[in-house]
Protein backbone atom coordinates (compact mmCIF):
# COMPACT_ATOMS: atom_id res chain seq x y z
CA UNK A 1 0.00 0.00 0.00
CA UNK A 2 2.43 2.27 1.03
CA UNK A 3 5.50 3.04 -1.28
CA UNK A 4 9.26 4.36 0.07
CA UNK A 5 9.29 7.55 1.25
CA UNK A 6 5.71 7.91 0.86
CA UNK A 7 3.99 9.54 3.96
CA UNK A 8 0.32 9.14 5.61
CA UNK A 9 -1.71 10.27 2.98
CA UNK A 10 -3.81 13.17 4.61
CA UNK A 11 -0.15 13.94 5.20
CA UNK A 12 0.60 13.45 1.57
CA UNK A 13 -1.74 15.73 0.74
CA UNK A 14 -0.45 18.66 2.87
CA UNK A 15 3.00 18.04 1.76
CA UNK A 16 2.08 18.75 -1.86
CA UNK A 17 -0.40 21.41 -2.03
CA UNK A 18 2.67 23.15 0.34
CA UNK A 19 4.59 22.39 -2.68
CA UNK A 20 2.02 23.85 -4.85
CA UNK A 21 1.95 27.22 -2.64
CA UNK A 22 5.37 27.21 -2.66
CA UNK A 23 6.38 27.42 -6.40
CA UNK A 24 4.37 30.50 -6.53
CA UNK A 25 5.54 31.97 -3.66
CA UNK A 26 2.63 31.36 -1.40
CA UNK A 27 1.98 29.76 2.18
CA UNK A 28 -1.46 28.63 3.34
CA UNK A 29 -1.91 31.56 5.55
CA UNK A 30 -1.14 34.01 2.83
CA UNK A 31 2.79 34.74 4.28
CA UNK A 32 5.63 34.51 1.28
CA UNK A 33 8.16 31.90 2.04
CA UNK A 34 10.79 33.78 3.65
CA UNK A 35 7.87 35.61 5.74
CA UNK A 36 7.46 35.59 9.58
CA UNK A 37 3.96 35.54 11.41
CA UNK A 38 3.72 38.10 13.38
CA UNK A 39 6.15 39.45 16.48
CA UNK A 40 5.20 41.11 20.08
CA UNK A 41 7.60 40.91 22.78
CA UNK A 42 6.86 41.99 25.97
CA UNK A 43 9.43 42.15 29.01
CA UNK A 44 8.94 42.66 32.95
CA UNK A 45 5.99 40.86 33.07
CA UNK A 46 6.43 38.57 36.25
CA UNK A 47 7.75 41.13 39.13
CA UNK A 48 8.99 37.75 41.30
CA UNK A 49 11.41 37.04 38.90
CA UNK A 50 14.97 39.27 38.02
CA UNK A 51 13.72 39.04 34.43
CA UNK A 52 11.59 38.14 32.19
CA UNK A 53 9.70 38.11 28.51
CA UNK A 54 6.47 36.55 27.05
CA UNK A 55 6.66 36.27 23.15
CA UNK A 56 3.95 35.89 20.76
CA UNK A 57 4.81 34.52 17.25
CA UNK A 58 1.79 33.82 15.08
CA UNK A 59 -0.46 31.71 17.57
CA UNK A 60 2.85 30.55 19.05
CA UNK A 61 3.37 31.86 22.75
CA UNK A 62 6.29 31.34 24.92
CA UNK A 63 7.07 32.71 28.10
CA UNK A 64 10.84 33.09 29.96
CA UNK A 65 11.93 33.97 33.47
CA UNK A 66 15.26 34.47 34.97
CA UNK A 67 16.37 33.93 38.28
CA UNK A 68 19.77 34.38 39.92
CA UNK A 69 21.09 33.22 43.00
CA UNK A 70 24.95 32.33 44.28
CA UNK A 71 26.68 29.27 43.53
CA UNK A 72 29.52 27.19 43.02
CA UNK A 73 31.36 27.52 38.85
CA UNK A 74 31.66 24.11 37.49
CA UNK A 75 35.34 23.22 38.37
CA UNK A 76 36.53 23.20 34.48
CA UNK A 77 35.10 26.69 34.63
CA UNK A 78 36.26 28.26 38.01
CA UNK A 79 36.23 32.31 36.70
CA UNK A 80 33.16 31.75 34.93
CA UNK A 81 29.49 32.16 36.30
CA UNK A 82 27.05 29.53 35.41
CA UNK A 83 24.16 29.28 33.03
CA UNK A 84 21.15 26.71 33.43
CA UNK A 85 18.75 26.55 31.08
CA UNK A 86 15.44 24.35 31.25
CA UNK A 87 12.57 24.42 28.94
CA UNK A 88 8.90 22.91 29.53
CA UNK A 89 6.20 21.86 26.70
CA UNK A 90 3.34 22.33 28.69
CA UNK A 91 0.01 20.29 28.21
CA UNK A 92 -2.14 23.54 28.19
CA UNK A 93 0.08 24.45 25.07
CA UNK A 94 -1.21 21.79 23.18
CA UNK A 95 -3.05 18.28 22.36
CA UNK A 96 0.52 16.66 21.84
CA UNK A 97 2.25 17.58 24.96
CA UNK A 98 1.74 15.41 28.02
CA UNK A 99 2.28 15.88 31.38
CA UNK A 100 5.56 15.02 33.11
CA UNK A 101 9.10 15.54 33.64
CA UNK A 102 10.96 16.81 29.91
CA UNK A 103 10.72 14.26 27.28
CA UNK A 104 13.25 14.49 24.63
CA UNK A 105 11.63 17.88 22.72
CA UNK A 106 11.70 19.31 25.61
CA UNK A 107 15.44 18.50 26.49
CA UNK A 108 16.07 19.55 22.75
CA UNK A 109 14.60 23.17 22.92
CA UNK A 110 16.67 24.37 26.34
CA UNK A 111 19.88 22.69 25.15
CA UNK A 112 19.16 24.57 21.84
CA UNK A 113 17.88 27.76 23.65
CA UNK A 114 21.58 27.41 26.21
CA UNK A 115 23.54 26.75 22.83
CA UNK A 116 22.32 30.06 21.19
CA UNK A 117 23.24 31.95 24.40
CA UNK A 118 26.41 30.33 25.94
CA UNK A 119 27.77 29.66 22.35
CA UNK A 120 27.08 33.65 21.29
CA UNK A 121 29.22 34.48 24.66
CA UNK A 122 25.95 37.00 24.98
CA UNK A 123 26.77 37.48 28.65
CA UNK A 124 30.04 38.10 29.89
CA UNK A 125 30.23 35.16 32.32
CA UNK A 126 33.93 36.06 33.81
CA UNK A 127 32.18 39.52 34.72
CA UNK A 128 29.64 37.42 37.04
CA UNK A 129 32.70 36.28 39.37
CA UNK A 130 32.48 37.32 42.65
CA UNK A 131 34.82 34.80 44.99
CA UNK A 132 37.24 32.58 41.53
CA UNK A 133 36.65 29.02 42.26
CA UNK A 134 33.77 29.72 44.93
CA UNK A 135 31.51 31.67 44.53
CA UNK A 136 29.55 32.85 41.08
CA UNK A 137 26.13 33.74 40.13
CA UNK A 138 23.75 31.18 38.45
CA UNK A 139 21.81 32.50 36.04
CA UNK A 140 18.46 30.46 35.78
CA UNK A 141 16.48 30.78 32.83
CA UNK A 142 13.18 28.75 32.82
CA UNK A 143 11.41 28.47 29.45
CA UNK A 144 7.50 27.71 29.55
CA UNK A 145 5.72 26.97 26.30
CA UNK A 146 1.70 28.39 26.75
CA UNK A 147 0.33 28.01 23.41
CA UNK A 148 1.98 26.05 20.59
CA UNK A 149 1.22 27.07 16.47
CA UNK A 150 4.81 25.54 15.47
CA UNK A 151 8.08 27.02 15.86
CA UNK A 152 8.83 27.17 19.63
CA UNK A 153 12.85 27.21 19.28
CA UNK A 154 12.57 30.97 17.84
CA UNK A 155 10.45 32.63 20.58
CA UNK A 156 11.98 30.57 22.95
CA UNK A 157 15.26 32.32 22.51
CA UNK A 158 13.57 35.68 21.65
CA UNK A 159 12.31 35.66 25.46
CA UNK A 160 15.34 34.27 27.34
CA UNK A 161 17.58 37.05 25.43
CA UNK A 162 14.88 39.41 26.16
CA UNK A 163 14.28 38.51 29.83
CA UNK A 164 18.08 38.28 30.14
CA UNK A 165 18.83 41.97 28.34
CA UNK A 166 16.06 43.66 30.70
CA UNK A 167 16.93 41.43 34.12
CA UNK A 168 17.87 43.35 36.99
CA UNK A 169 19.98 41.63 39.72
CA UNK A 170 21.27 42.02 43.01
CA UNK A 171 24.82 43.68 43.54
CA UNK A 172 26.52 41.58 45.84
CA UNK A 173 30.17 42.53 47.31
CA UNK A 174 32.91 40.60 48.94
CA UNK A 175 33.56 41.67 52.17
CA UNK A 176 35.90 39.74 54.54
CA UNK A 177 35.75 36.67 52.12
CA UNK A 178 32.39 36.17 52.11
CA UNK A 179 29.81 37.39 49.35
CA UNK A 180 27.35 39.66 50.75
CA UNK A 181 23.97 42.03 49.37
CA UNK A 182 25.19 45.38 48.87
CA UNK A 183 22.32 47.79 49.72
CA UNK A 184 23.37 49.84 45.99
CA UNK A 185 20.31 49.79 43.49
CA UNK A 186 20.10 46.42 41.34
CA UNK A 187 22.02 46.22 38.19
CA UNK A 188 22.00 44.85 35.05
CA UNK A 189 23.36 41.58 33.36
CA UNK A 190 26.84 41.79 31.42
CA UNK A 191 25.49 41.52 28.00
CA UNK A 192 27.52 41.42 24.95
CA UNK A 193 25.51 40.27 22.35
CA UNK A 194 21.71 39.46 21.35
CA UNK A 195 21.67 35.94 19.85
CA UNK A 196 18.10 34.85 17.94
CA UNK A 197 17.35 32.31 16.30
CA UNK A 198 15.50 31.39 12.92
CA UNK A 199 14.00 28.01 12.35
CA UNK A 200 13.43 27.40 8.64
CA UNK A 201 11.22 24.04 6.82
CA UNK A 202 12.38 22.50 4.11
CA UNK A 203 9.61 21.26 1.68
CA UNK A 204 12.23 19.01 -1.18
CA UNK A 205 14.84 22.11 -1.98
CA UNK A 206 12.63 24.45 -1.01
CA UNK A 207 12.77 26.64 1.76
CA UNK A 208 10.47 28.25 4.57
CA UNK A 209 11.06 30.22 7.47
CA UNK A 210 8.98 30.17 10.31
CA UNK A 211 6.50 26.97 9.98
CA UNK A 212 3.07 26.71 11.75
CA UNK A 213 2.32 23.37 13.24
CA UNK A 214 0.45 22.81 10.24
CA UNK A 215 3.33 23.02 8.14
CA UNK A 216 5.58 21.17 10.85
CA UNK A 217 3.12 18.26 10.15
CA UNK A 218 4.12 17.80 6.28
CA UNK A 219 7.83 19.71 5.85
CA UNK A 220 10.62 17.29 4.72
CA UNK A 221 12.70 18.46 7.65
CA UNK A 222 13.72 21.24 9.67
CA UNK A 223 17.28 23.53 10.90
CA UNK A 224 17.70 25.94 13.41
CA UNK A 225 20.15 28.17 13.25
CA UNK A 226 21.16 30.59 15.89
CA UNK A 227 23.03 33.81 14.91
CA UNK A 228 25.20 35.73 17.33
CA UNK A 229 25.42 38.71 15.53
CA UNK A 230 25.58 39.65 11.89
CA UNK A 231 27.49 37.34 9.85
CA UNK A 232 28.16 34.81 12.89
CA UNK A 233 26.35 31.48 12.92
CA UNK A 234 26.62 30.61 16.65
CA UNK A 235 23.97 27.33 16.89
CA UNK A 236 22.58 24.64 14.51
CA UNK A 237 20.17 22.33 14.98
CA UNK A 238 18.65 20.05 12.89
CA UNK A 239 15.38 18.92 14.51
CA UNK A 240 13.52 16.52 12.08
CA UNK A 241 14.29 13.98 10.38
CA UNK A 242 14.36 13.73 6.95
CA UNK A 243 17.54 15.15 4.17
CA UNK A 244 19.06 18.09 3.27
CA UNK A 245 20.44 18.88 -0.29
CA UNK A 246 24.14 19.42 0.11
CA UNK A 247 23.40 22.79 -1.99
CA UNK A 248 20.09 23.84 -0.06
CA UNK A 249 22.48 24.81 2.34
CA UNK A 250 24.13 27.95 1.05
CA UNK A 251 20.68 29.16 0.47
CA UNK A 252 20.01 28.54 4.15
CA UNK A 253 22.88 30.09 5.66
CA UNK A 254 21.82 32.75 2.90
CA UNK A 255 18.24 33.18 4.45
CA UNK A 256 18.66 32.28 8.14
CA UNK A 257 21.12 35.30 8.45
CA UNK A 258 19.29 37.69 6.62
CA UNK A 259 16.34 37.22 8.64
CA UNK A 260 18.13 37.00 12.00
CA UNK A 261 18.73 40.36 10.98
CA UNK A 262 15.83 41.33 11.05
CA UNK A 263 14.92 39.51 14.09
CA UNK A 264 17.59 40.80 16.21
CA UNK A 265 16.56 44.66 14.94
CA UNK A 266 13.01 43.75 16.53
CA UNK A 267 14.40 42.07 19.65
CA UNK A 268 16.34 45.49 20.29
CA UNK A 269 14.09 47.75 20.14
CA UNK A 270 11.44 45.38 22.39
CA UNK A 271 14.42 45.51 25.10
CA UNK A 272 15.40 49.44 24.61
CA UNK A 273 18.81 49.06 22.91
CA UNK A 274 19.86 50.51 20.25
CA UNK A 275 23.53 49.96 20.12
CA UNK A 276 26.03 47.50 22.06
CA UNK A 277 28.57 48.81 24.60
CA UNK A 278 32.07 46.33 23.72
CA UNK B 1 55.00 34.55 36.26
CA UNK B 2 52.35 34.03 32.76
CA UNK B 3 52.80 30.96 31.34
CA UNK B 4 53.34 30.58 27.81
CA UNK B 5 50.07 29.71 26.05
CA UNK B 6 50.42 26.53 24.37
CA UNK B 7 49.42 26.47 20.72
CA UNK B 8 47.56 23.66 19.67
CA UNK B 9 48.59 25.01 15.53
CA UNK B 10 51.80 25.26 14.55
CA UNK B 11 52.95 27.78 11.97
CA UNK B 12 53.15 25.56 9.33
CA UNK B 13 49.63 23.85 9.95
CA UNK B 14 50.29 21.27 12.02
CA UNK B 15 48.11 20.04 15.08
CA UNK B 16 49.41 18.81 18.44
CA UNK B 17 48.81 15.30 17.55
CA UNK B 18 51.09 15.84 14.36
CA UNK B 19 48.09 15.74 11.95
CA UNK B 20 47.64 18.08 9.32
CA UNK B 21 44.66 20.20 9.02
CA UNK B 22 42.73 18.02 7.05
CA UNK B 23 43.65 14.82 8.47
CA UNK B 24 41.47 12.47 10.12
CA UNK B 25 42.53 10.35 13.37
CA UNK B 26 43.46 6.59 12.28
CA UNK B 27 39.81 5.03 11.90
CA UNK B 28 39.15 1.25 11.84
CA UNK B 29 35.63 -0.30 11.14
CA UNK B 30 34.07 -3.22 11.33
CA UNK B 31 30.88 -4.79 10.72
CA UNK B 32 29.12 -8.26 12.25
CA UNK B 33 30.70 -7.81 16.00
CA UNK B 34 28.05 -8.71 18.41
CA UNK B 35 26.80 -12.44 18.06
CA UNK B 36 23.44 -12.13 19.21
CA UNK B 37 22.14 -8.86 17.50
CA UNK B 38 20.61 -8.46 14.31
CA UNK B 39 23.60 -6.37 12.97
CA UNK B 40 26.05 -4.97 14.38
CA UNK B 41 28.97 -2.58 14.41
CA UNK B 42 32.95 -1.08 16.02
CA UNK B 43 34.37 1.89 15.13
CA UNK B 44 37.47 3.41 16.58
CA UNK B 45 38.63 7.17 15.74
CA UNK B 46 41.72 7.71 17.45
CA UNK B 47 40.46 6.84 20.88
CA UNK B 48 36.85 7.08 19.96
CA UNK B 49 35.69 3.60 21.13
CA UNK B 50 31.67 2.91 19.64
CA UNK B 51 30.30 -0.30 19.63
CA UNK B 52 26.53 -0.12 17.67
CA UNK B 53 23.63 -3.02 17.60
CA UNK B 54 20.77 -3.00 15.75
CA UNK B 55 18.03 -5.19 16.68
CA UNK B 56 15.13 -6.21 14.46
CA UNK B 57 12.62 -5.23 12.78
CA UNK B 58 10.23 -7.15 15.66
CA UNK B 59 6.68 -6.23 16.81
CA UNK B 60 6.80 -2.77 18.42
CA UNK B 61 6.58 -2.44 21.96
CA UNK B 62 4.14 -0.56 23.99
CA UNK B 63 1.57 -1.38 21.08
CA UNK B 64 0.13 2.10 20.67
CA UNK B 65 3.24 3.16 19.49
CA UNK B 66 2.97 1.04 16.10
CA UNK B 67 2.68 3.12 13.09
CA UNK B 68 0.12 1.66 10.56
CA UNK B 69 2.26 2.36 7.49
CA UNK B 70 5.98 1.79 8.31
CA UNK B 71 8.45 0.66 11.53
CA UNK B 72 9.22 2.73 14.71
CA UNK B 73 12.71 3.53 15.06
CA UNK B 74 14.22 3.04 18.36
CA UNK B 75 17.76 4.90 19.25
CA UNK B 76 19.57 4.43 22.39
CA UNK B 77 22.80 6.96 22.30
CA UNK B 78 24.55 6.03 25.75
CA UNK B 79 28.20 6.42 27.22
CA UNK B 80 29.71 4.00 29.69
CA UNK B 81 30.54 5.34 33.17
CA UNK B 82 34.07 4.31 32.59
CA UNK B 83 34.30 6.03 29.00
CA UNK B 84 35.62 9.51 30.27
CA UNK B 85 37.74 11.26 32.58
CA UNK B 86 36.57 10.75 35.84
CA UNK B 87 33.22 8.82 36.31
CA UNK B 88 30.17 9.45 34.37
CA UNK B 89 26.71 8.82 36.38
CA UNK B 90 25.44 5.56 34.89
CA UNK B 91 21.98 7.29 33.64
CA UNK B 92 21.19 9.00 30.71
CA UNK B 93 22.19 12.06 31.03
CA UNK B 94 20.08 15.38 29.08
CA UNK B 95 22.85 15.13 26.98
CA UNK B 96 22.67 11.31 25.75
CA UNK B 97 19.06 11.82 25.45
CA UNK B 98 19.36 15.09 22.77
CA UNK B 99 22.09 12.81 20.91
CA UNK B 100 19.94 10.04 20.78
CA UNK B 101 17.06 12.08 19.61
CA UNK B 102 19.20 13.77 16.72
CA UNK B 103 20.70 10.53 15.47
CA UNK B 104 17.68 8.50 15.58
CA UNK B 105 16.30 11.49 13.25
CA UNK B 106 19.56 11.20 11.42
CA UNK B 107 19.09 7.26 10.69
CA UNK B 108 15.24 7.40 10.44
CA UNK B 109 16.33 9.78 6.72
CA UNK B 110 17.95 6.44 5.12
CA UNK B 111 15.88 3.24 7.07
CA UNK B 112 13.21 2.20 4.38
CA UNK B 113 10.52 2.29 7.32
CA UNK B 114 7.76 1.62 4.99
CA UNK B 115 9.03 -1.76 4.44
CA UNK B 116 7.62 -3.03 7.79
CA UNK B 117 4.64 -1.53 8.83
CA UNK B 118 3.69 -2.13 12.96
CA UNK B 119 6.59 -3.09 13.70
CA UNK B 120 9.80 -1.34 15.64
CA UNK B 121 13.56 -1.25 14.70
CA UNK B 122 15.54 -0.97 18.08
CA UNK B 123 19.27 1.01 17.25
CA UNK B 124 21.38 0.71 20.65
CA UNK B 125 25.00 2.92 20.34
CA UNK B 126 27.46 2.80 23.25
CA UNK B 127 30.21 4.97 23.71
CA UNK B 128 33.06 2.86 25.30
CA UNK B 129 35.41 5.25 25.40
CA UNK B 130 34.84 8.90 24.82
CA UNK B 131 37.11 11.16 22.95
CA UNK B 132 35.80 13.58 21.20
CA UNK B 133 33.75 13.03 18.04
CA UNK B 134 31.33 10.03 19.57
CA UNK B 135 28.06 11.39 17.91
CA UNK B 136 29.56 10.99 14.24
CA UNK B 137 31.20 8.28 15.11
CA UNK B 138 28.20 6.89 16.18
CA UNK B 139 26.06 7.08 13.31
CA UNK B 140 28.77 5.87 11.73
CA UNK B 141 28.67 2.86 13.07
CA UNK B 142 24.62 2.42 13.75
CA UNK B 143 24.07 2.86 9.80
CA UNK B 144 27.13 0.33 9.33
CA UNK B 145 25.41 -1.60 11.47
CA UNK B 146 21.63 -1.48 9.90
CA UNK B 147 23.07 -2.80 6.91
CA UNK B 148 24.92 -5.64 8.58
CA UNK B 149 21.44 -6.66 9.64
CA UNK B 150 19.83 -6.34 6.28
CA UNK B 151 17.61 -3.70 6.70
CA UNK B 152 17.02 -1.64 3.48
CA UNK B 153 18.53 1.56 3.50
CA UNK B 154 19.03 4.43 1.26
CA UNK B 155 22.46 4.93 2.37
CA UNK B 156 24.77 4.47 4.88
CA UNK B 157 25.63 7.76 7.09
CA UNK B 158 29.07 8.59 7.75
CA UNK B 159 29.62 11.07 9.69
CA UNK B 160 32.41 13.47 11.25
CA UNK B 161 32.83 16.73 13.38
CA UNK B 162 34.45 19.50 11.62
CA UNK B 163 36.09 22.26 14.19
CA UNK B 164 37.53 25.77 14.49
CA UNK B 165 41.04 25.63 16.26
CA UNK B 166 43.02 29.07 16.49
CA UNK B 167 41.33 30.91 13.44
CA UNK B 168 41.53 27.71 11.73
CA UNK B 169 39.05 25.14 10.41
CA UNK B 170 40.19 21.47 11.26
CA UNK B 171 38.65 18.50 10.35
CA UNK B 172 37.64 15.90 12.93
CA UNK B 173 38.49 17.58 16.30
CA UNK B 174 40.75 15.89 19.37
CA UNK B 175 38.97 16.22 22.61
CA UNK B 176 41.47 19.18 23.41
CA UNK B 177 40.91 20.98 20.60
CA UNK B 178 37.30 20.45 20.79
CA UNK B 179 37.42 22.16 24.51
CA UNK B 180 39.69 24.80 23.81
CA UNK B 181 38.38 25.37 19.75
CA UNK B 182 36.36 28.20 18.91
CA UNK B 183 33.60 25.95 17.40
CA UNK B 184 32.83 21.83 16.82
CA UNK B 185 30.58 21.16 13.51
CA UNK B 186 29.32 17.23 13.73
CA UNK B 187 28.17 16.71 10.56
CA UNK B 188 26.52 13.04 8.70
CA UNK B 189 25.81 13.08 5.52
CA UNK B 190 23.94 10.48 2.93
CA UNK B 191 26.54 10.67 0.33
CA UNK B 192 25.38 8.27 -2.42
CA UNK B 193 22.51 11.46 -2.06
CA UNK B 194 24.09 14.30 -1.38
CA UNK B 195 22.48 15.49 1.44
CA UNK B 196 22.95 16.05 5.58
CA UNK B 197 21.07 13.67 7.58
CA UNK B 198 22.81 15.40 11.03
CA UNK B 199 23.85 18.95 11.31
CA UNK B 200 24.54 20.47 14.76
CA UNK B 201 26.78 23.41 15.62
CA UNK B 202 28.26 24.39 18.96
CA UNK B 203 30.61 27.63 18.76
CA UNK B 204 30.66 30.47 16.56
CA UNK B 205 31.83 30.42 12.54
CA UNK B 206 31.25 33.25 9.91
CA UNK B 207 29.24 32.23 6.84
CA UNK B 208 32.36 31.94 4.81
CA UNK B 209 33.65 29.53 7.61
CA UNK B 210 30.83 27.68 8.01
CA UNK B 211 30.66 26.73 4.29
CA UNK B 212 34.38 25.63 4.28
CA UNK B 213 33.96 23.70 7.17
CA UNK B 214 30.91 21.45 5.30
CA UNK B 215 33.34 21.10 2.75
CA UNK B 216 35.88 19.42 4.91
CA UNK B 217 33.29 17.13 6.74
CA UNK B 218 32.68 16.38 3.07
CA UNK B 219 35.68 15.08 2.78
CA UNK B 220 36.06 13.09 5.75
CA UNK B 221 32.75 11.61 5.38
CA UNK B 222 34.04 10.45 1.36
CA UNK B 223 37.02 8.53 3.13
CA UNK B 224 34.87 6.83 6.25
CA UNK B 225 32.09 5.84 3.27
CA UNK B 226 34.87 3.98 1.45
CA UNK B 227 35.76 2.27 5.20
CA UNK B 228 32.42 1.26 5.80
CA UNK B 229 31.51 -0.57 2.43
CA UNK B 230 34.75 -2.44 2.90
CA UNK B 231 33.72 -3.58 6.25
CA UNK B 232 30.56 -4.60 4.55
CA UNK B 233 32.51 -6.52 1.63
CA UNK B 234 34.89 -7.85 4.22
CA UNK B 235 32.15 -9.32 6.56
CA UNK B 236 30.13 -10.92 3.93
CA UNK B 237 32.98 -11.91 1.41
CA UNK B 238 33.42 -14.46 4.32
CA UNK B 239 29.85 -14.92 4.94
CA UNK B 240 28.09 -18.41 4.03
CA UNK B 241 24.62 -19.87 5.30
CA UNK B 242 26.19 -23.06 6.28
CA UNK B 243 27.92 -21.37 9.32
CA UNK B 244 24.87 -19.53 10.41
CA UNK B 245 23.24 -21.12 13.76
Amino acid sequence: MYRIGTKPYPTKIMHDKLYELILRGERLDGRRPYDYRTIEIKTSIIEKTDGSALVNLGGTKIIAGVKTSLGQPYPDTPEQGNIVVNAELLPLASSFFEPGPPDEKAIELARVVDRCIRESKMLDLEKIVYIPGRTVLVVYIDVYVLDYDGNYFDPAVLASVAALATAKIPVYEVRDGEVVLSHEAKTSLPIRRFPVSVTIGLLGDKIIVDPTSLEESAIDTSIVLGWSQEDEVAAIQKNLQGLISFNVMDEIIRVSKEKANELRTRLMEAVGRVGIEP
Amino acid sequence: MEKAEQRLITEDGRRVDGRGLDEMRPVKIEAGVLDRSDGSAYIEMGKTKIYAAVYGPKEAHPRHLAQPHKAILNCRYHMASFSVEGRKAPGMTRREIELSKVIRQALESVVILEEFPRSAIDIFIEVIQADAGTRTAGVTAASLALADAGIPILDLCPGIAVGKVEGRIVLDPSEEEDKKGEADMPVAMAPRLDSIVLLQLNGRLRSEEFREALLLAKKGINVLYELQRKALSKKFASFSPMDEE
